[in-house]
């Protein structure tokens, strides 16, 4: 009937084509990963493998202060924006559609749609308005937008999770007298917390990977990690950027992982 | 419906929103909200030193595509900007063509893959989408750039002779953002191309349809809705571009983004700075809508 190897959904060059975007896409984040041990001066030329811009890095103080000034507001943001979002979702799936539904998905998702540019602009105009007003400098301006922009992120996992679960065990759970709080407690809870954990993940490397945002908003000496390594790059390329690039490409894969397998369906 | 069960719906209600108002309350005040000031302010008197004077004006619309000669004292037409807007928009456009054309086969490739391995080809792809876009946008600029590995292997090859100057340059900010925003394209692709029905195929060749033929006419079609939403998903953001073509195009080659940062941090013209982010923000509220548009009249009518 058909030629020999004929197969139906090939398509001619496709593969090639395919498997030349896959390398293209890894070729230069190995790259980058490669010469980050890489014992020259120089990005371009390799003279052999050190770790001395890990330790370089590492003995920075504006490193450690900008990877501190990460942690402290990925942390907090992924924590507020989890907590945000599992309300937000507990209160717009699993019940009958109201009067409002669309205008609380739209402005959730608000901050998935506008330029980050815009919104950056926009923070600064009005964060900049309140610093005037109150003299607080501190990173709470940065907690909050980012948390603002995390909910999103937070919300989507949560939600699919929540929508993935029905409502007959917490059924079950209030024929038994349980009250609502314990139903909460002892039923939803649990099973909602693999789309709380994997929510509050893609949160944090959403913060941890903010640039334009928090270059807006930051006060003087507000660095983080991104706006470090852009005013870095601004200045001449060494390969203590890629060692720092290296260090949160490691943060980031690892939690991705862990998130594929919290939301894996099993089968 | 009973009294009751009315009150019951009504009272579930008010739980949806008692439950998401925190969320809303937060992002209003560090997302949404501050939007309306932005629109506030392009319509005020810039302030030479930064920041604006409470007196209205609209010098800062009419500074979009006109520049004021202060020697002639009259506006003309502003070619600087027209060029950073044309830029803008080829750019994103080119963007957008160049993602598809590498993404298309991308995703097919992946959603023609045995069921098992497809979930590892897309965590292959969605890596580099949830890497940090500087990084990203750093490492392409470590393969491109003058002692970069490309010009390296090049000369290498004997292929060249002095290395291609590409940094800086227009195709550099289109080699990178087709880099960085590759992924944006090739996962919706892939949505809609798992679902398409692969005995269409059986059906177009058993009735002598050439491969071109079967990718134009019953292919394309059917993935038509995916090759909607990637090309807005790839175009919003290129459109709004601004940690790539700083880093990649330098300070000659600047997207909209750029030189909305350059009125607000070394411009000082807020109004003017403000009314190109409004812009900015209609252009892809209006390109969303479209979206939205087609997303939905494709659910309508979906086929399967």
């Amino acid at each position: 009937m058909a030629e020999k190897g004929f197969q139906i959904n090939r398509l001619p060059g496709f593969a090639t084509i395919a498997v030349a975007a896959f390398v293209l896409l890894y070729l230069p984040i190995v790259t980058l990963v490669v010469y980050s041990f890489n014992a020259s001066n120089s990005v371009a030329v390799w003279g052999g493998f050190s770790l001395h811009w890990y330790a370089d890095a590492w003995a920075n103080q504006a490193v450690k202060d900008a990877t501190v000034r990460s942690l402290v507001i990925g942390v907090s943001a992924a924590f507020l924006s989890t907590v945000l979002a599992t309300l937000a979702a507990l209160g717009t799936t699993r019940r009958r559609a109201f009067r409002g539904q669309t205008f609380i998905y739209v402005i959730i998702n608000q901050p998935l749609m506008v330029p980050e540019v815009v919104t950056a602009v926009a923070l600064m105009i009005f964060f900049g308005i309140i610093k005037v007003a109150t003299g607080y400098q501190g990173l709470g301006y940065l907690i909050a937008a980012h948390t603002a922009f995390c909910i999103p992120f937070a919300y989507l996992p949560i939600r699919a999770r929540l929508e993935s679960m029905d409502l007959t065990l917490e059924t079950a759970a209030a024929d038994l007298y349980a009250t609502p709080w314990q139903t909460f407690r002892r039923v939803t809870l649990p099973n909602l917390a693999p789309g709380i954990t994997a929510g509050a993940m893609l949160a944090f490397v959403i913060s941890l990977d903010d640039v334009v945002i928090t270059e807006f908003v930051k006060s003087g000496g507000q660095d983080t990690l991104p706006t470090y390594m852009l005013g870095q790059l601004r200045r001449a390329f060494t390969p203590e950027v890629n060692a720092i690039s290296t260090m949160l490409l490691a943060v980031t894969v690892v939690l991705l992982t862990a998130f594929f397998l919290l939301t894996r369906k099993k089968d | 419906m009973s009294p009751a069960e009315e009150n019951a719906i009504r009272q579930s209600a008010r739980n949806g929103w008692l439950l998401s108002a925190p969320a809303l309350i937060v992002l209003f005040l560090a997302a949404s909200g501050p939007l309306l000031i932005v629109v506030w302010y392009s319509f005020l008197t810039a302030n030479d030193t930064g920041g604006v004077i409470h007196k209205f004006s609209t010098d800062g619309w009419v500074g979009i595509l006109f520049s004021y000669d202060i020697f002639e004292e009259k506006w003309v037409l502003a070619d600087a900007h027209l060029t950073i807007f044309w830029r803008s928009v080829w750019l994103s456009l080119a963007t957008t063509a160049l993602t598809f054309a590498i993404g298309f086969p991308t995703a097919w490739f992946i959603a023609t893959r045995p069921a098992k391995e497809r979930a590892l080809w897309l965590f292959l792809i969605t890596i580099p989408f949830w890497t940090n876009l500087l990084i990203r946008t750093f490492a392409i600029n470590e393969v491109i750039r003058n002692e970069g590995i490309l010009n390296t292997a090049l000369i290498w090859a004997g292929l060249i002779e002095t290395p291609l100057r590409i940094n800086y340059t227009e195709t550099a900010v289109l080699i990178g953002m087709t880099y960085v925003y590759l992924p944006l394209m090739v996962l919706p692709l892939y949505a809609t191309i798992e679902r398409f029905d692969m005995r269409l195929l059986e059906a177009a060749y058993d009735l002598y349809a050439s491969r071109w033929r079967t990718l134009r006419q019953v292919i394309l079609p059917i993935v038509k809705p995916g090759i909607i939403a990637g090309s807005i998903l790839v175009f919003v953001p290129s459109l709004g571009a601004y940690v790539t073509p700083r880093i990649l195009g330098g300070g000659k080659n600047m997207m909209i983004g750029n030189f909305i940062e350059l009125q607000f941090l070394q411009g000082r013209n807020w109004p003017l700075g403000a009314a190109l982010s409004v812009t900015l923000l209609v252009i892809v509220m209006a390109a969303l809508l479209v979206y939205v548009r087609v997303a939905s009249r494709d659910r309508g009518t979906g086929h399967g």
